[in-house]
């Protein structure tokens, strides 16, 4: 069965039971009983139209718990009968979902919690296990982020850079478990390009693509991790890397530069070079100094230093550095990084050392101390 | 979203404001004390913000390899170890200042004369397993 096309329906099927009358935390339980049972007879029995099958069933799931509910509390039930199906405004539902999802008043977790179920159609315990949480707690976040939103109206379209923030969160999440979050995140996006015409929209698709190209290389096969100057280019993705390029070109031609279509342009210089030494440094610090404009982001003036690095010299990076403050996340890597450039190994070493102890992850950790060890080794050789 | 995990001493952190060991309390008081801890739990059930908690008993045992074919040289414990775990919860929270707030709720759990005992709870940041998916 293709779960990836029984996934693409989920939150157009969503979409019509919210459009029918049905509120969203009962029509999304519905939807996912529907799902259930679509991965239990489709096997056997595929359908001729999924989706119809899909808003039948789960249309029918509603109704039930709605009777049972009304039976328990005595009341009228208003929705027994089943109205005709909308009219085909799909596109523009999904989109809604993508918002509601997305909604400010949520908490960054609980949003991305709600739109990998609401809209990607994953199952409570596959999001439990990608963010590494008991099922119990997950079902809780996501009840609470339901209860949230039922009251926001899906009339009002929503500002799509909060649903960018979410779909990135996501992306950046990577892989654990058997739920493929990076490629999910892009499934997402892929689907909310199509259902909304925003540069930005396509700059996070590219940017995502354009990492998600290098990803095989990023990793040595005892797990360690590889700094993009060392990964092995042949073994980049050359038809996401094109894709990618492709979308951000389009992008950019529109002349309506953002934050994910900058920080894509960075993604596709560095895509671009045959080999790292024919890095265009030069290029990259200009589109840094574009983004820096954009946000308000230390982290990106810290990648503005190591770009500077590269392209005049470590001293002038260490110069750019100097003017961060220091308690910054990776600061201290970074500074490692350019004396070791500068030819001050003993400072590199003690600075790789301290950056392994402040890193937040265990590859980036091991990476780091290796760099110290690496370092330590040819001092005393 | 991350990972912090809240460690409570026998020994090893500061005294906390109200320190009256837990066998000179009343027998409500002591009610009172686990009430509010289940209650925490529950809470942070609730919220979705748990992911596992557990006490551990005080008598442990160091053990170490002692080469091929020999058993493990066991020894302890040392009534000299500064450092003793009570238990641990782990939490997935949104912010560190998140975290802060709930080592902070669970050390106002009430203690003699039903007041908060004000216990130092330690706060660590649980290492990600993974890098980011961007570089």
């Amino acid at each position: 069965m293709d779960e990836a096309l029984l996934r693409s329906l989920t939150p157009s099927v969503l979409a019509v039971l919210v459009r029918r009358g049905a509120d969203f935390a009962a029509a999304e339980d519905a939807v996912q009983e529907a799902l259930v049972e679509a991965v239990r007879h489709w096997p056997d029995d595929p359908p001729r139209d999924a989706k119809g099958w899909l808003v039948t069933v789960a249309w029918r799931k509603f109704i039930d718990t709605t009777r049972a509910d009304a039976a328990r509390r005595r009341r009228e039930d208003r929705v027994e009968e089943e109205p005709p199906p909308g009219p085909a405004s799909s596109v523009d539902d999904t989109l809604q979902l993508y918002f509601l999802c997305a909604h400010p008043s949520l908490t960054p977790s609980s949003a991305v919690a709600l739109t990998l179920r609401a809209v990607g159609g994953l199952t409570t315990r596959q999001i439990a296990e990608a963010y590494l949480v008991p099922e119990a707690t997950m079902a809780q976040r996501i009840s609470r982020a339901k209860r949230t939103v039922s009251g926001v109206r899906l009339d009002r379209p929503g500002d799509v850079a909060t649903v960018l923030r979410v779909l990135y969160l996501v992306f950046n999440e990577g892989y654990s478990g058997d739920v493929d979050l990076a490629a999910e995140a892009i499934r997402l996006t892929r689907q909310l390009a199509a259902a909304i015409d925003h540069p930005e929209v396509a700059g996070l698709l590219a940017l995502m693509l354009l990492h998600h190209a290098r990803r095989a290389a990023r990793t040595a096969p005892d797990g360690s991790l590889v700094p993009l100057a060392e990964q092995d280019r042949s073994r980049w993705d050359t038809k996401a890397i094109a894709e990618g390029i492709g979308i951000l070109q389009k992008a950019l031609a529109r002349d309506r530069l953002g934050e994910f279509q900058a920080q894509a342009a960075i993604a596709a210089l560095h895509a671009d070079a045959p080999t790292a030494g024919e890095t265009d440094w030069a290029q990259i610090v200009e589109w840094y100094d574009e983004l820096a404009g954009l946000v308000d982001s230390p982290v990106v003036l810290l990648n503005r230093a190591v770009a500077i690095g590269e392209a005049h010299g470590p001293r002038a990076g260490l110069a750019a550095l100097a003017e961060l403050d220091d308690s910054l996340p990776r600061h201290t890597a970074v500074a490692a990084y350019l004396h070791e450039r500068e030819g001050d190994l003993t400072k590199a070493a003690a600075l790789y050392a301290e950056a392994a102890h402040k890193a937040t992850n265990l590859p980036e950790r091991d990476h780091l101390t290796r760099q110290a060890a690496r370092l330590n080794a040819k001092r005393r050789a | 979203m991350a990972k912090y995990l809240l460690l409570k001493h026998y020994r090893g952190a500061p005294p906390p404001v109200n320190d009256v060991p837990m066998d000179q309390w009343t027998p409500q008081e002591i009610s009172a004390h686990a009430q509010y801890m289940n209650d925490f739990a529950a809470r942070l059930e609730k919220s979705g913000e748990y992911v596992d908690g557990r006490a551990l008993s005080p008598e442990g045992t160091f053990v170490r390899y002692d080469g091929e074919g020999r058993p493990p040289v066991t020894d302890g414990p040392f009534a000299e170890t500064k450092d003793l775990i009570a238990g641990w919860t782990v939490i997935d929270v949104d912010s560190y200042e998140r975290a802060l707030e709930l080592a902070a709720e669970l050390s106002a759990a009430p203690g003699a004369g039903g007041r908060p005992i004000h216990e130092w709870l330690e706060v660590r940041p649980l290492m990600a397993e993974h890098c980011t998916a961007t570089e």
